[in-house]
C-alpha cells in the first residue's frame, strides 16, 4: 500500500512538472466539444435518435470518458525500449506494468484541475448541455469509466509489447486509434449508426472504451448486458495477451543483449 | 576470507550475437532486403572466475570487448547461449525478486534518476519499491549523502545538478537497498578528476564499510589501480587474464618506458632505433624498450644523442593494455 502511496505521490509530482503540456493535451481532447457543435446543430434540422440536448449531454461526456481514459503507455514503452532505459526497470523488483500504471493514474489527479475548469467553461457556453444526473446510472458510469481506462490500458500494454519485435509498436497503435476513433463513439454514438455495423461494433472492444460509460453518464437508455460481458472478455484477453507476449519479449530482448 | 565460498560465480560464461550485415550501396541495401546475411559475434567466449565477498575486482579491456555483455549476463539483463553463473546464491537471468534486491548495476552511460524532479524523489520511489521503511530510508540517504558530499544538492531537480554531482545521486540511487554485489560499469564516464577520486573514494569506502563485493569496469586504469587489488581482463570475449594487478604488468609489458628531455628538438626518425616512440613534443620524448635491451639502449642513447635528462620507469597501465589489445574482433560468418 505504501508503494503505492509513494509511486502515485512522486509521480503526481512528476506530472505537475508539466502542467502547461497537461492544459495543453487536456484542451486537445476537445474533439468531442467540437463535434457536439457538429451534432447538436444537424439534430435541430433533421429526424435522429437523440435530441439537440441529448447529443450536447453526449458529448460532453465523450469528452470527460476520453480525458479519463488517456493512455500513453506504448510510446513510453517503445522509448524505453528503444533507448535502453527497460534495463533499468528490469533490474528493480517491480513489474513496468504497475510503474506505468501509477504514474497512468498519477498523472490523472494532475490533469483534473483543468477538466473541471473546461467542463465550466462549456457549461457556460452551451447551456443545453447542463443536467442533473441520474444517481444510480450515474455511478454505474463512473465504474464504467474506470473499467473502460483499465481496458484501454491493458489494450496498450499489449500493443507496446511488440516494441519487442518492430520498435514501432507505436504505428500498430495509431491504426488502432482509427479503429477507436470510428468505432468508439467518439465521432457519432453508436445510435445513429446504420444497424449492421452498430451490431458488429459492439463485439468489437472499442465501444466499451467511450459510447457506452458516455451514454451512462449522459442519462441515455441503453442495455448493460451484454456490452459488459463483451467487455470484460476483451479486457480479460487482453491482460492474458499482454503477458504472454511480455514474457516472450523479455526472451527475445535479453536474447538480444538488451 | 580462505574458504568462504564465492558470490558470483561465472563458468564458461558465452554469448553469441547474430547481427544482419549490410553493405552500404543501394544495391546492398536491396540485397540486404531480399536475403538477409548474418554474422555471429563472439561477444563473450566461455568466460569463467569466481569472486569472494567483499572483493573488489577491475574488469578490463577494450570497447567492444565483452564486459558490458558479461555484466549484463551476471545481473540478470541477458541470457547467456550457454554456461551457468551464480550471483548471490541465485541464477541471474531468472530475476527472482530476492535476486534483484542483493544486486544493483551502475552504468556511466545511462540514467536511472527522473530528470525534472529532485533526486530525492528517485530515491522515494526507489525506496517503496524496494520497500524500504521510512526511517530506515532517511538513515541510509543521510548516510549515503554525506559520504558523497551530496547533502545539499537532493532538493535540486536532476537537470540542473553537475555531471558528476549526478553520477554521485545515480549511485546513491543504486545502493538506497543496501545490495550485496555491486556491478559499476564505467561509473566514472566522462567525469572531471576530481568527480573521477570522489566516486573511487565512495567506492572503496562503500566496500569498507559495508563488506559488499564490487565488479567495476573502467576505461581509467586510475580507477582499477586505486580500487581493486585484482583484475580480469578480457579481450575478443575471451578471459585473459586472473589475477593480481602487478602480476599484469609483468606479464604483458616486458617493456619499461624511458623518459628524455634533450638539449634541442630532434625529428621522430632519429628516436627510432632506440625504441618505440610514444610520444614526441619538443624537447620531451617517451620511448618503449623491451625490458631485456634496456641497459644496452640506454647506454646507447646516452652515447648518441644530446640527453639533458633520462628517466626509467614502469609504462602507463593504459599502453600495456593497449598493446595486449591491438587485434580486432573476431567475427565469423554464418
Amino acid at each position: 500500500m505504501r508503494k503505492a502511496r509513494t509511486l502515485l505521490s512522486v509521480y503526481l509530482a512528476y506530472m505537475l512538472e508539466y502542467r502547461a503540456e497537461l492544459f495543453l493535451w487536456a484542451l486537445a481532447g476537445a474533439l468531442p466539444l467540437i463535434l457536439m457543435g457538429v451534432w447538436t446543430e444537424a439534430a435541430r434540422g433533421g429526424e435522429f435518435p437523440l435530441s439537440p440536448g441529448e447529443f450536447a449531454r453526449y458529448f460532453l461526456m465523450v469528452f470527460l470518458v476520453r480525458q479519463a481514459t488517456v493512455v500513453w503507455v506504448v510510446w513510453e514503452f517503445e522509448r524505453d525500449v528503444v533507448e535502453g532505459r527497460l534495463s533499468f526497470r528490469l533490474l528493480r523488483p517491480l513489474d513496468p506494468f504497475f510503474d506505468h500504471l501509477a504514474a497512468h493514474i498519477a498523472e490523472r489527479l494532475a490533469r483534473l484541475p483543468f477538466v473541471v475548469l473546461l467542463t465550466l467553461l462549456f457549461f457556460a457556453l452551451f447551456p443545453e448541455a447542463r443536467f442533473l444526473p441520474e444517481p444510480g446510472a450515474f455511478l454505474l458510469g463512473l465504474g464504467l469509466t474506470l473499467l473502460a481506462f483499465l481496458l484501454r490500458y491493458t489494450m496498450q500494454y499489449a500493443t507496446a509489447m511488440l516494441t519487442f519485435w518492430t520498435e514501432r509498436a507505436t504505428s500498430v497503435e495509431e491504426v488502432f486509434f482509427l479503429l477507436y476513433l470510428f468505432l468508439s463513439g467518439t465521432i457519432a454514438p453508436l445510435e445513429v449508426f446504420p444497424e449492421p455495423l452498430r451490431g458488429l461494433a459492439l463485439l468489437t472492444p472499442f465501444p466499451y472504451l467511450v459510447y457506452l460509460p458516455a451514454a451512462l453518464l449522459a442519462g441515455q437508455k441503453v442495455a448493460l448486458f451484454p456490452g459488459l460481458w463483451v467487455m470484460l472478455l476483451w479486457g480479460v484477453g487482453f491482460l492474458l495477451l499482454s503477458r504472454l507476449l511480455w514474457r516472450l519479449g523479455l526472451r527475445r530482448y535479453s536474447g538480444q543483449g538488451a | 576470507m580462505a574458504g568462504a565460498s564465492p558470490i558470483v560465480v561465472a563458468e564458461d560464461l558465452t554469448r553469441h550475437y547474430r547481427v544482419a550485415l549490410k553493405e552500404d550501396s543501394l544495391l546492398g541495401t536491396l540485397r540486404h532486403f531480399l536475403r538477409r546475411r548474418y554474422q555471429t559475434i563472439r561477444a563473450v567466449e566461455g568466460v569463467s572466475f569466481r569472486i569472494l565477498p567483499g572483493e573488489v575486482v577491475g574488469f578490463l579491456g577494450p570497447n567492444g570487448a565483452g564486459k558490458t555483455t558479461t555484466l549484463k549476463m551476471l545481473t540478470g539483463l541477458v541470457h547467456p547461449t550457454r554456461g551457468k553463473a551464480l550471483v548471490a546464491g541465485h541464477v541471474p537471468w531468472r530475476r527472482e525478486k530476492a535476486f534483484l534486491r542483493k544486486i544493483t548495476l551502475v552504468m556511466g552511460n545511462k540514467q536511472q534518476l527522473i530528470w525534472d524532479l529532485p533526486a530525492m524523489d528517485s530515491f522515494r520511489l526507489n525506496a517503496a519499491i524496494y520497500e524500504i521503511p521510512e526511517g530506515e530510508f532517511r538513515k541510509r540517504v543521510g548516510e549515503l549523502a554525506e559520504m558523497l558530499s551530496l547533502e545539499k544538492k537532493l532538493h535540486q531537480p536532476v537537470r540542473k545538478l553537475s555531471l558528476g554531482e549526478r553520477m554521485k545521486a545515480e549511485l546513491l540511487a543504486a545502493l538506497l537497498h543496501r545490495p550485496e554485489v555491486l556491478f559499476l560499469d564505467e561509473p566514472t564516464l566522462g567525469l572531471d578528476v576530481n568527480a573521477q577520486v570522489a566516486v573511487r573514494e565512495f567506492i572503496r569506502e562503500y566496500n569498507r564499510r559495508y563488506g559488499a563485493t564490487v565488479l567495476l569496469t573502467s576505461h581509467y586504469m586510475a580507477d582499477i589501480a586505486a580500487l581493486s587489488e585484482r583484475v580480469l581482463v578480457i579481450h575478443q570475449g575471451r578471459l585473459l587474464y586472473d589475477g593480481a594487478l602487478e602480476g599484469l604488468l609483468a606479464r604483458f609489458a616486458p617493456y619499461r618506458e624511458v623518459r628524455l628531455t634533450l638539449g634541442s628538438p630532434l625529428p621522430q626518425e632519429a628516436l627510432l632505433p632506440f625504441g618505440e616512440v610514444r610520444a614526441l613534443e619538443g624537447r620531451e620524448a617517451r620511448l618503449l624498450v623491451p625490458r631485456e635491451r634496456l641497459t644496452e639502449r640506454v647506454a646507447e642513447i646516452l652515447k648518441r644523442l644530446p640527453v639533458e635528462d633520462l628517466e626509467v620507469r614502469e609504462p602507463p597501465l593504459e599502453e600495456v593494455i593497449a598493446k595486449v589489445f591491438q587485434s580486432p574482433l573476431p567475427v565469423e560468418e554464418a
